[in-house]
């Protein structure tokens, strides 16, 4: 293209410069209005009514409602599901991940996709599951019975459909940066003497360890908000098998509002907590993060 | 004196070398590998394989890519076990040793160093995790880890992390994080890979003034002949998982003995020839040159571009029209067509050799080899 050809475009676009990667000023304002306004009407908005419901009734009431013995129970549980199945996770995660990103089998792909199946099936089927296998018409069921061994409807239930739910949270996270970090600092380890455990602890688990936080953060906030699957085996006794977001419908659907979003609160207040861990982690280890993947 | 043997080994400041004498390395080890068969599935990545590596020697795998030559490395380091074969260090069935018991040093293309930890922790890692009876002091890893640093020059770099490192300096940190194991064998796989020409000029010179002043019996992988031939004591030529020729850069340059090898080492011009009762003939024309031990039939005669002579007397020589000329650097290279067939062949000249473009050219090869043209080129 010859220079007077290209003159009259340079004409119409003075900011020549900015002007191939900036859109236009009311564009600009519609996309930043667009998204302002979705999230303050599905995020701020609904954040706030929790808080602002919670505490119409007043302070006293509020902290009735979340000490209450049935709400402490709630509260009780549900930091004990998470409990056994962050760690458990944690474990499953790193022996799949490990097993995926650092070897070669039959199957590796298939087990890839089943990783992510309690992220395609509806929880409330990851619930039924259980009760299909270890309720009272369930295979194991009258097994169980005879043996006075209760896992529906208990603890047990609850923590294995937590478990089932959570299980690709940490998984997700160190798969994909294990497969970029390769096989050949391991190799380097055992080649210096160092034994298989010395190297996990020393050599991989250093250089996943963001990632695994990441992961454990993530999975930890779902294990305690998780609702439909925990819901079909948990059998709703108050006090015995609620866990918060439980407790939560139960207050709701007996109208006590006041109570329900003094609980809901205390689950926001998890998920802000959350947020807040990770953005920190980000923020503070953000050279190292970067320096483990590029190297 | 010998500067291998290691009773004489001093390093810079240090007290090291009469530390390593005093452990159980006092002689570096010979290695060898007996017939190793390594397959993949069903692709057999090294088909039959033996070598002999005298101890303090420094061989070079050479070969293009799927040559089997990392492979090779991989089995003599343990990471990789052999379908079939053994490998002995001193006489010692390597294969029962797991890859921790094997002690040798190895070097990754990728260095593989440990990402999370200082220079200085790198280098003592092989010395912290041994177990609880024979690791030393943590006084004494870290005055190792000190002299090893000093050794490979790179001294009060030791609080750095790798990724704060040039390549050529990760390259140092890898290279003294394999010696402070002690280790029988040093294997290299592709030790200058990753670095640009400078940098890999000076480290070839760096890593020969290593080698001789530790002595380790060190094998290294290379798809650069340059780098195997100045390097090597003795250069290992592979190609589709076999040795294709064992010698000294001398002989693998001299005299090749396959095709393979003629074509790979260095740069070579091809000729289609006959062999007839001790006679080479170019089409119909005779060449003034004795056929060796060459069979009888039609041959390849292979060529050094700048091992040529260009003579006044055109029977027996090889005779060809100028088509292309090139200058490269203080030669001059030309193209000609040889030939009823008109064959391409590129032979150097000096600069300033006078050249009438449209008058032919008449040379003979000061060395050459004839190999049967039944013996394919990627044997």
């Amino acid at each position: 293209m010859t220079d007077a050809a290209l003159a009259p475009l340079l004409i119409s676009q003075p900011e020549s410069g900015s002007a191939v990667t900036t859109e236009r000023y009311p564009v600009r304002v519609l996309l930043v209005a667009t998204a302002v306004v979705f999230l303050v009407l599905f995020l701020l908005l609904p954040l706030a009514a929790v808080f602002v419901e919670a505490f119409r009734a007043g302070v006293g009431t509020y902290f009735a409602s979340i000490t209450e013995p049935d709400a402490v129970a709630a509260i009780k549980l549900t930091l004990l599901v998470a409990a056994i199945a962050v760690p458990a996770n944690v474990v499953f995660g790193l022996a799949a991940s490990w097993a995926i990103a650092k070897f070669e089998f039959k199957g590796k792909s298939v087990l890839n996709t089943l990783i992510d199946l309690p992220f395609s099936v509806s929880p409330v089927i990851s619930g039924l599951i259980y009760v299909l296998l270890f309720g009272a018409q369930g295979y194991f069921g009258p097994y169980l019975q005879s043996h006075n061994i209760q896992i529906i409807f208990a603890l047990p239930g609850i923590v294995l459909a937590t478990i089932f739910v959570t299980f690709p949270f940490v998984a997700r996270e160190l798969v994909p940066l294990m497969q970029e970090q390769g096989t050949q600092d391991e190799e380097a380890a055992l080649s210096l003497g160092a034994s298989g455990w010395k190297t996990f602890f020393k050599v991989t688990l250093p250089n996943i360890r963001w990632a695994l936080l990441y992961g454990v953060v993530l999975c930890n906030a779902r294990a305690m908000g998780e609702f439909g699957a925990v819901s079909v085996v948990s059998g709703h006794i108050r006090g015995k098998t609620n866990t918060m977001p439980l407790h939560v419908e139960i207050l709701y659907n007996e109208y006590n509002f006041a109570a329900a979003f003094a609980v809901a609160s205390l689950l926001a207040l998890l998920a802000l907590v959350t947020l807040i861990i990770k953005i920190s982690l980000e923020w503070r280890y953000a050279d190292q993060i970067a320096a483990l993947r590029r190297h | 004196m010998d500067a291998r043997v290691p009773n004489e080994v001093k390093y810079p400041g240090s007290t090291w070398g009469r530390e390593l004498a005093a452990s159980h390395w006092d002689r570096p080890v010979n290695v060898s590998v007996e017939n190793v068969v390594r397959t993949f599935g069903t692709t057999p990545a090294l088909h039959g394989v033996s070598l002999e590596i005298e101890s303090g020697e420094l061989v070079a795998l050479l070969g293009p890519s799927g040559s089997g030559k990392t492979t090779l490395l991989r089995i003599l380091a343990g990471l990789d076990v052999p379908t079939f074969g053994r490998v002995l260090f001193d006489g010692e069935n390597a294969l029962k040793l797991t890859v921790q018991q094997r002690n040798v040093g190895l070097v990754f293309q990728n260095y593989a160093l440990f990402r999370h930890m200082t220079v200085l922790e790198n280098i003592g890692f092989g010395l912290r995790v041994r177990p609880w009876a024979r690791r030393p002091s943590r006084k004494e890893i870290r005055k190792r880890a000190l002299d090893l640093l000093d050794l490979v020059q790179l001294s009060g770099l030791e609080k750095r992390y790798p990724s704060q490192l040039s390549g050529g300096q990760r390259q140092r940190v890898a290279f003294a994080r394999a010696l402070a194991i002690e280790p029988r064998v040093l294997l290299l796989d592709e030790p200058f890979g990753a670095l640009d020409a400078k940098v890999r000029r000076d480290l070839r010179r760096w890593l020969l003034e290593i080698h001789n002043k530790t002595g380790h019996t060190t094998v290294f992988v290379t798809h650069d002949q340059e780098e195997a031939l100045e390097l090597a004591d003795r250069v290992v030529v592979m190609s589709q998982g076999k040795i294709e020729q064992i010698g000294t850069p001398d002989q693998i340059y001299d005299s090749p003995d396959s095709p393979f090898v003629f074509s790979f080492i260095g740069e070579s011009s091809v000729l289609p020839v006959n062999v007839e009762q001790g006679k080479v003939w170019l089409d119909e024309h005779q060449l003034d040159l004795s056929s060796g031990d060459a069979p009888d039939g039609p041959a390849r005669l292979f060529l050094r571009p700048h091992d040529v002579d260009v003579v006044e007397n055109v029977s027996g020589a090889i005779v060809g029209q100028v088509c292309v000329l090139r200058r490269h650097a203080g030669l001059r290279r030309v193209e000609l067509e040889v030939g009823l067939k008109r064959n391409r062949i590129e032979i150097e000249l000096p600069a300033d050799f006078s050249l009438n473009r449209a008058s032919p050219i008449a040379f003979l090869p000061r060395r050459y080899r004839l190999y049967p043209a039944s013996q394919a080129l990627e044997s």
